[in-house]
Parts: C-alpha cells; sequence; structure tokens
C-alpha cells in the first residue's frame, strides 16, 4: 500500500485571498483532478475563480500525476493596468 | 555624442541595436499605470514611432501610478496629455496619439501599422481582443497586468512562438472574478515594476538582445519581492477559441465575456462630447420627471428603451444619465450586453451628483 502524499501549494492573486493564505497544503491526492477536487471542498469560494494550474512550473491542462515533492501553483488571471 | 551612447556601449546591443529601436514602431495599449512607465522609458530608449491608444481621460485617482500626468490634466484625454508631455522630452521619437478604446472596428487596422504591441490595458476584453488581433496579424505582443501587490508579464509571438494568452487562459473570466484597478487597490511602484519589464521585453524582442519571455509568464509578488517563472504549454481549446480571420474578428463581442459599465463624472462626460462630438448624450427619465436640463441631451426615458433600443444608432459613443446614476447603471449593462454599443457610459451620481448641471444653475444663478 502506497501512502499519498501531501503537496504543497502557491496560490496567487485572488486565488490566495480567497483561500485566506498564499501557501496551502491537500494531503490524500495523487493527481491534479484529486487535488483540485480536495481544495474545492476545502475552499468552494475558489469554484467561482478561473485560474491556471502549473506543476514543477509548466501549465499543465490535462489531469497530471502529482508526488510528494510536486510544487503546484495556482496563477489566476490580473487585469489591471 | 549621442543621447543612446551609453546603450551603443553594452556589448551584444550596439549601433545595431540602436539603429533596429530608431526603426521600430511600438503600439502601446493603455496609458494608465503601465503604459506610463513603458512609454517614458521606451522614449528614453530611442523607439523610433510609438502610438497611445487610450480613449480614457485622466481622473484624480489615477495620479499615484500615472506618472505623466499631474493636478492639471484632471478631465483630458489620456492619449493627447501623454504625447505632448513625451514629445517634449524625447524628440528622437515621433509620438502618435489614438485617443479612443479600441474595438473590433479599429483594432485590427491600428494594430497593423506597428511592429510590436505592448498591452497595459485595465480590463479582460481589451486583454483577449488584443491577444487576438496580434494573433491574427503575427504580430508580437509584450503583455503585463496588475492585481492589488502582484503583476504578471508574458511575451506572446506567432511567429517566434507557440503560444497566445488563450493558451495560459482559453477564456475570459467572469465578470467580477478579477476586479480592475479601480475597484481594487494599487500602489503605485507595482505597475511601475510590471511596466518597466514590458518595456525591457519589448526592447528585447526589438533589437534580438537576450531571450524574451516566450512561452512564458513571469510573476511578480511585491510584499516579498519574490518572481515565479512558469512555463506556457498549448492549450487544446486554445485555437478553436480565437477568430480564424479578420470578418470573425470583427464579428466577436469581446465585451460580453466580461461586460462591465463605466461610470464616468459630469465633467468627463463634458469632455468625452467635445471629443466625440457624435457621442449621444441620453437623458433617460422618465417624461414626468421634470424638464430637460442639458442643452446637448436627447430625452429618451428608460421605460421606451428597454422595449426597444433599435432606434439607437449601433456603435455610437452612448453617455447615460437619469436622476441618481441607478438605472443609468443598469440600462447601460443592458445597452453594452445587446452587442450594438461597445461604449455606453453611465453618468456616476446623475442629476443627484454636485457636478450635475441641476447643481450648476442652483449655486452659480
Amino acid at each position: 500500500m502506497t501512502t499519498q502524499p501531501t503537496i504543497q501549494l502557491l496560490a496567487f492573486g485572488i486565488v490566495a485571498e480567497k483561500a485566506g493564505s498564499s501557501r496551502l497544503s491537500i494531503s490524500g491526492v495523487s493527481d491534479t483532478e484529486q487535488l483540485l477536487e480536495a481544495l474545492y471542498q476545502q475552499h468552494p469560494a475558489l469554484r467561482e475563480v478561473r485560474f491556471a494550474i502549473a506543476v514543477n512550473r509548466k501549465i499543465v491542462h490535462e489531469n497530471t500525476p502529482l508526488q510528494a515533492d510536486s510544487e503546484v501553483a495556482l496563477l489566476p488571471p490580473f487585469s489591471g493596468g | 555624442m549621442s543621447a543612446f551612447q551609453r546603450q551603443i556601449l553594452l556589448p551584444d546591443f550596439g549601433a545595431a541595436g540602436q539603429e533596429k529601436l530608431s526603426r521600430a514602431r511600438v503600439l502601446v495599449v493603455g496609458a494608465g499605470g503601465l503604459g506610463c512607465p513603458v512609454l517614458l522609458y521606451l522614449a528614453a530608449a530611442g523607439v523610433g514611432g510609438i502610438g497611445i491608444v487610450d480613449g480614457d481621460t485622466v481622473s484624480e485617482s489615477n495620479l499615484n501610478r500615472q506618472v505623466l500626468y499631474g493636478p492639471d490634466d484632471i478631465g483630458l484625454p489620456k492619449a493627447e496629455i501623454a504625447a505632448r508631455r513625451l514629445r517634449e522630452q524625447f524628440p528622437n521619437t515621433e509620438f502618435e496619439a489614438l485617443p479612443f478604446f479600441m474595438d473590433v472596428e479599429n483594432a485590427l487596422e491600428t494594430i497593423a501599422r506597428f511592429d510590436v504591441v505592448v498591452d497595459g490595458s485595465d480590463n479582460f476584453p481589451t486583454r483577449y481582443m488584443v491577444n487576438d488581433a496580434c494573433y491574427l496579424l503575427q504580430k508580437p505582443l509584450v503583455q503585463g497586468a496588475v492585481y492589488q501587490y502582484e503583476g504578471q508579464v508574458a511575451v506572446f509571438d506567432a511567429q517566434r512562438g507557440r503560444s497566445t494568452y488563450r493558451d495560459l487562459y482559453p477564456v475570459p473570466p467572469a465578470a467580477g472574478d478579477a476586479p480592475n484597478c479601480s475597484e481594487t487597490g494599487v500602489l503605485g511602484v507595482l505597475p511601475g515594476i510590471i511596466g518597466l519589464m514590458q518595456a525591457a521585453e519589448t526592447i528585447k524582442c526589438i533589437t534580438g538582445v537576450g531571450q524574451p519571455l516566450l512561452d512564458k509568464a513571469l510573476f511578480y509578488h511585491f510584499k516579498n519581492a519574490s518572481f515565479f517563472e512558469v512555463e506556457i504549454a498549448p492549450h487544446p481549446d486554445a485555437q478553436a477559441m480565437m477568430p480564424a480571420n479578420e470578418a470573425a474578428f470583427r464579428a466577436m463581442h469581446y465585451a460580453d465575456a466580461c461586460e462591465r459599465v463605466q461610470d464616468i463624472l459630469w465633467t468627463e462626460a463634458q469632455a468625452l462630447l467635445e471629443r466625440r462630438p457624435e457621442t449621444l448624450l441620453l437623458d433617460i427619465r422618465e417624461e414626468e420627471e421634470g424638464p430637460n436640463v442639458h442643452v446637448r441631451s436627447r430625452r429618451w426615458p428608460m421605460s421606451r428603451l428597454l422595449q426597444d433600443a433599435s432606434e439607437l444608432t449601433a456603435d455610437m459613443p452612448l453617455v447615460l444619465f437619469c436622476r441618481s446614476g441607478v438605472r443609468s447603471r443598469h440600462l447601460a449593462g443592458v445597452l453594452q450586453k445587446s452587442g450594438r454599443h461597445t461604449q455606453v457610459y453611465s453618468i456616476e451620481g446623475g442629476l443627484q451628483h454636485p457636478l450635475s448641471p441641476i447643481h450648476h444653475s442652483v449655486t452659480h444663478g
């Protein structure tokens, strides 16, 4: 049996604002889909926000496997000028 | 001795780099918090031609970050004030003031005349529209944006790279997802920093010195002075979201995806009426609410417009007012959503506002 890792998340902009912190952690997930599910459960306000996901500093658009040392960033668009 | 001696001395840059800058024409979209530092430093570097597109006027709350303007400029068109000020300081650059907002009708012909586009606009519809136009016309786009204490910079170039803004964010967020600067706070130095990074990327795109932030997005956080760079991968839906040709571009409704109504002051409305005489000033109060108050206004009650607004010429700039500014704001949203009008304004506070013509006649005779 494998133990599922705790993933460290970096939240930017309005994502950090809605989640209450720029550093979040999610346990018991092994890919980005599970991570989003757990994230929405912990922070329902994030459902209303659109953001891109980067794993190890690469934007991912498909479900992506995560390891304990994966660095995940939640990057919303900014519009201010 | 030339004004550019110290950059010509740089290894890799040299006279060849300077020559490229002097021949380049750059379009700066938005002469606000990002646009001001971009303009100042591109001009100082000796970029040969700079277009400044912005349909907005200077307001007092701009002055903490829009460093080309002072208190005497309040109410005046940004593009023209910026061009005037820059011409005085930078004789080597030709400045073109484009005092209008970009829309699907004017974007392509405007962008086509320039080599590089720098986006420092303050709203998502413009950002998506400029992205799509640059992609269609194969022009490099240097994008910058801020949110509270954070900023982001990216370079998209269909000829040298493989991504656009839509590979990062395929569709605009819903209205209210990411409010703009006029609704949230912003510290002046932040757009200063991000704007200067855009100017740096623009110079790299033009001269070929170094590697531009192509297919990457760089995030900066003011509070801990940290940078975070990510690589952008092509999004499977990105192409499908963009107009395939110029006709499709003109048919896009960018404002629909994220519409917001712009509130303006009576003084700004007056300036707009003078600058663009075709602007229609609409008094949307019902007939029984009192006599007409403005010599230029036309009475068009809201109840009538909600039933049928087809009498209003499409694409004519509209300025709406009512008694308190509430109904005009609502109706402006409805008219904007119809897609027939890209510029719809509501006068803040309506006739109850201290600057309204009613108060003027009461206090001044």
